[in-house]
């Protein structure tokens, strides 16, 4: 195992003025064989190895990653974490997600900075409360935890919030998941990548797939910038280029790329203790530890691989965020980015064999990847692993498209996007 | 912001149009004889390139036509606009 980290470490290297801290992970020259390669450095890619190794004892793995670790959309989401899905397939595996984050900074040793403040989403009208309630109804179905809140009681959980009569989106009512919150993007990338180092996972990065290695009709490894590399299972975790690689292996998903947007204000004191959500406008917002406002939107109006987003998309998710918190307008925004997301038709994960032995997919989590992370990894160590759906991602297959089974989460949850 | 050249107006701003997919895309039929497979193919499954691609676009705010980009996905420069009725070069699909 590697370092354990402490406050006692802490103390320890803050007097060695912070210079003598070990690496996280190694930066292993590629073996030539393995028994998994995972492709993908991201948050998916890495708790993928990271549960391999751990719950099947298969340490023979190598991450691949094109660019950085946690570089794509791990590191460009808007960090926060729920379960309030509506259908049961969808509420066991984002469940089984949140409750592995809730254990997760002790589980790898490194702290997610895991702060379940509440996520908040918020009626503008009847027609949505009702909704409202039908969604919470199906959540405690689900077993998953929520309640409803009275105008009066939203106020004194986010006082700042636009309740004058005159509003164009006056607040009705609301769901809370008070076990939603937020989490540390990099920590759950690097924690992962750590902990999987450990247990012999190597990560490497700056290695681009170019294309895969076949005998008869099977995949059997990938060739590289950094050469070729051989293995029997080779599992793609890329969200918005799962088409791209999907086109280098011969075949075609129903993925459609797009740019998500995120942005931050300049930091200010606290003043928003929970995560809003807002049914009709498609904002939402959070306060960082540092004080930022983070917030986003709805995706940008067409397809794109650019990881930059539109102006008309922000202008759209500021209107919407200054409907709700007036009291915003002077601030000024600090970033802006784009995450590249992989969307489907029914708003909800692919966990399952590629249609080219060999090959397995984790893709189309669309705009909710990043909560997502330690569920859909330890699913898809399972199917790696065992070669059967694990119990909690079933349902999440490709052929739903052919047979009409769809998880239309979109529709029915109303999530934003 | 994009700005379009509309077959019909000249160049607009992005907000007055909207994307309407990848083209070619044939309705496979007649209806008794297409496949469950086919059938999810046409409706589900897209190309989406890393690139140049062509696509239909609505100038939903301007004329009401439907008409045909050709758009890169990574840069997002405009190559080629043209009318659903016209031919694209070769060299621009």
């Amino acid at each position: 195992m590697p370092v354990r980290l402490s406050a006692f470490s802490l103390v320890r290297n803050a007097l060695s003025s912070h210079e003598r801290w070990p690496q996280l992970w190694r930066s292993p020259e590629p073996r030539r064989r393995y028994d998994v390669i995972v492709i993908g450095g991201g948050g998916h890619g890495l708790a993928t190895a990271y549960y391999l190794a751990k719950e099947h004892g298969i340490g023979n793995v190598a991450v691949i990653e094109k660019g950085w670790l946690g570089g794509g959309n791990t590191g460009r989401n808007t960090t926060v974490v729920r379960s309030n899905y509506f259908y049961p397939e969808s509420a066991r595996l984002y469940d089984l997600s949140l409750r592995l984050y809730e254990g997760l900074s002790r589980d790898i040793g490194f702290n997610i900075m895991l702060s379940q403040r509440g996520v908040l989403t918020l009626a503008h009208n009847s027609h949505q409360l009702e909704m409202l309630a039908r969604w919470l109804n199906a959540m405690h179905l689900n077993g998953i935890d929520g309640e409803l809140l009275e105008p009066s009681r939203i106020r004194e959980w986010v006082p700042l919030l636009n309740d004058s009569p005159t509003a164009r989106y006056p607040v009705k009512g609301a769901v809370l998941q008070r076990r939603g919150g937020v989490a540390r993007h990099d920590a759950v990338a690097w924690g992962y990548a750590r902990a999987a180092d450990a247990l012999g996972v190597d990560i490497i990065q700056n290695c681009e797939v170019v294309g895969f290695l076949r005998e008869g009709d099977r995949i059997v490894g990938v060739e590289t910038s950094r050469g070729e590399l051989r293995a029997p299972k080779v599992a793609l975790a890329v969200a918005g280029h799962s088409s791209v690689l999907a086109a280098k292996a011969g075949f075609r998903l129903p993925v459609t790329s797009y740019a998500l947007q995120a942005f931050v204000t300049e930091p200010v004191k606290p003043v928003l203790s929970c995560v809003v959500v807002s049914m009709s406008t498609g904002a939402y917002v959070s306060q960082s530890d540092k004080g930022e406002l983070v917030t986003g939107g709805a995706l940008d109006l067409y397809p794109s691989y650019a990881q930059r987003g539109n102006l008309p998309t922000l202008q759209g998710a500021v209107a919407g965020l200054l409907e709700l918190f007036p009291c915003f307008s002077r601030l000024r925004m600090l970033r802006q980015w784009a995450g590249i997301v992989d969307v489907v038709h029914d708003s909800s994960p692919i966990i399952d064999e590629a249609p080219v032995k060999g090959l397995y997919l984790n893709c189309g989590w669309g705009t909710g990847g990043f909560k997502a992370i330690p569920g859909g990894g330890f699913a898809f160590a399972h199917l790696l692993a065992t070669g059967r759906h694990h119990p909690a991602a079933e349902g999440f297959t490709l052929n739903r498209f052919t047979r009409g089974a769809m998880i239309d989460e979109g529709a029915a949850a109303g999530i934003s996007h | 912001m994009l700005q379009i050249t509309c077959p019909c107006c000249g160049p607009r701003d992005e907000p007055e149009f909207r994307w309407g997919g990848e083209v070619p895309l044939v309705r496979p039929g007649p209806p008794e004889q297409v496949s469950d497979e086919a059938w999810a193919e046409y409706l589900f499954t897209r190309d989406n390139p890393k690139g140049f691609v062509r696509e239909r676009w609505l100038h939903a705010l301007g004329c009401r036509q439907w008409f045909v980009v050709v758009r890169s996905t990574v840069t997002h420069e405009i190559r080629a606009t043209t009318r659903l009725t016209d031919t694209l070069p070769e060299a621009l699909t």
